[in-house]
């Protein structure tokens, strides 16, 4: 294919993507919404009031980060996982395999789609937000470079966790047993600061961590983790993870007999 | 080169061990309308998804007009259209969607997919449902989407899977016409179906699979020209009691007023119905009792099916 024809492919595949989760926006951004809605009440204002400052913050300003990334790991993650595998169960990923669209295009198109939910969600969470907490950001660049790369990160997990999948079920143990044990247990509630010795050492290896201490760095200029840390630990999961799901696919493992 | 497709000692294991075609020489000239036969399980899909890359082959070489498909896959796949045999598109995406979004996988810009898929969904009167879910579609509906799909890009060689299976034969009809007029102007098309009427009307050329292997691959003439006895059923104007034992014909009586007459194929239908006349016997209506190809189809396969018994039995002899 010609690069023209490349752009055009990812494009389509991109839009469809987007397309589908707007087109079931009830069931796939108003949740979020509604969920860290709850959040920001329950642990920001009503439990939040009764807890004193964190690293100099209100705790409801202290967490917002936290929830926002929250949002954007579970939905980028889920738009891919389910979307990829339904693409799988129903046989239309077929489409594609018989089309000459090269592996890395397809894998930058449903990339593009997870990004484009985390990020919108990420977006509509950050203005839910704005109702309980006034936001100010110290570092945009560092801010929209953090959520940006982990977006892309969990939405290359959420394929890999597809292309093994071969029930519902499958789709549904990696979110429920592991990512949402690393995202709660990752400094979205707490700074690691006030745990122990031994469990500071313990959450230093779940990457959740760096990620959602690279976001609130870039909003609240504080951060239990160097942003050099979380930077370089973004890079290298999405250069591995992105190298797995390239070989998975080129070998049609889950997708080819 | 004049081959569409040329395939070469293809072979195929599952993970299972169950081995779906055992070296498979094949070969579909440009411009062909080739049927490939075969009873379920016979390999026919398993072939088709390796040359569609749905399949990751085990051994041998699949060559489309002139591209290897290990080689040159990218070609191979632009020269391709599929129709499969199950339903595979997003249910829940409008007819319209689904063909500009395959168009979009060979990288043909909206603007001219959008004039190619009006063109095809029209000739496939399918163009008033473009706004429509394809889950709303009916079963006929569904097999001309996916027609449209396969053609979006214009292949040169169009596989077709079964796709009037299940399909009422009025719609049947009018996509035997469709396909007619497209393999006129020029494409290459495979067929697999299990009307065989179907095969032994529209096809030139035909490949018989039967567990894994290929058992017969030759021109549809030559093949029914190897029929030697056609049987056809006839009704009769009065009852018949007794079948006249000096009758010249092989006669055998399903009622009294149907009868089943084989016919050697050296002989005329004119030969039939005067020896018929010579015994009184009077006909209101004829038909023939199957299909000319199926049963030249199941004389192939049971041949096939008593050679590997045989095979079997003495390779058991000797290891005895």
């Amino acid at each position: 294919m010609k690069p023209a024809q490349k752009l055009t492919a990812f494009k389509t595949i991109l839009s469809k993507e987007v397309m589908r989760f707007l087109r079931i926006w009830v069931q796939t951004l108003v949740p979020p919404a509604i969920t860290m809605t709850l959040y920001f009440v329950i642990f920001g204002n009503l439990i939040g009031s009764q807890i004193g400052d964190l690293d100099g913050f209100k705790y409801i300003e202290y967490i917002i980060p936290g929830l926002i990334m929250m949002s954007v790991i579970t939905n980028s993650y889920s738009n891919v996982v389910s979307t990829f595998f339904t693409a799988k169960m129903f046989g239309h990923i077929q489409e594609m395999l018989i089309s000459p669209v090269p592996n890395h295009i397809i894998l930058m198109g449903y990339i593009g789609g997870g990004m484009a939910r985390g990020l919108i969600v990420g977006l509509i969470v950050t203005l839910v937000s704005l109702f309980f907490s006034s936001l100010t950001i110290e570092h945009p660049i560092i801010t929209i470079a953090v959520v940006v790369l982990t977006s892309m990160l969990f939405s290359i997990a959420g394929l890999i966790n597809a292309i093994y999948a071969k029930s519902f079920d499958d789709i549904t143990i990696i979110p429920t047993f592991v990512l949402t044990p690393l995202t709660y247990l990752g400094g979205v509630f707490y700074s690691i600061n006030m745990l122990s010795e031994f469990w500071q050492n313990v959450s230093m290896v779940n990457p959740v961590l760096y990620m959602v201490n690279g976001f609130r760095y870039g909003i609240l200029g504080v951060s239990d983790i160097s942003p050099v840390a979380s930077f370089s630990l973004l890079a290298v999961f999405i250069v591995a993870l992105y190298g797995f799901a390239y070989y998975l696919l080129k070998k049609g493992v889950g997708i080819r007999s | 080169m004049t081959h569409a497709l040329k395939i070469t000692n293809l072979k195929k294991t599952y993970d299972n061990g169950f081995q779906a075609l055992k070296g498979i020489d094949l070969e579909v000239k440009k411009g062909d309308f080739f049927a490939l036969l075969g009873a379920n399980g016979a390999g026919k899909s398993t072939a088709i998804g390796i040359i569609c890359s749905l399949v990751n082959k085990t051994d041998g070489d699949v060559n489309v007009f002139g591209y290897d498909l290990e080689a040159d896959r990218e070609a191979v796949q632009e020269h391709i259209g599929l129709v499969p045999q199950e339903f595979n598109f997003n249910i829940w995406e409008p007819v319209i969607e689904i063909i500009l979004n395959q168009a979009g996988y060979y990288g043909i810009e909206r603007p001219v997919a959008r004039k190619r898929a009006e063109e095809l969904l029209k000739h496939l009167n399918l163009w008033d449902k473009r706004d429509e879910q394809a889950q709303n579609l009916s079963g006929g509906m569904k097999r001309r989407l996916m027609i449209a799909r396969a053609l979006i890009h214009n292949p040169k060689l169009l596989i077709l899977d079964e796709p009037t299976a299940g399909v009422d034969i009025e719609i049947r009809r009018s996509m035997w016409d469709f396909l007619s007029k497209l393999n006129q102007a020029g494409t290459t098309i495979i067929l697999t179906t299990h009307y065989l009427e179907e095969a032994e009307s529209m096809c030139n050329n035909i490949a018989i699979l039967n567990k894994g292997e290929v058992v017969e691959s030759t021109s549809m003439k030559e093949l029914l020209s190897r029929l030697q006895v056609e049987t056809f059923v006839l009704d009769l104007k009065e009852p018949l009691d007794i079948i006249p034992s000096d009758c010249e014909l092989t006669i055998h009586q399903r009622d009294t007023s149907t009868i089943e007459v084989e016919l050697d194929k050296t002989r005329s239908l004119n030969y039939l119905f005067e020896t018929l006349s010579k015994h009184n016997i009077r006909v209101m209506s004829m038909r023939n009792k199957t299909n000319r190809l199926e049963e030249l189809f199941i004389k192939l396969v049971e041949k096939s099916k008593e050679e590997n018994t045989s095979i079997k039995s003495t390779s058991s002899e000797v290891t005895a």
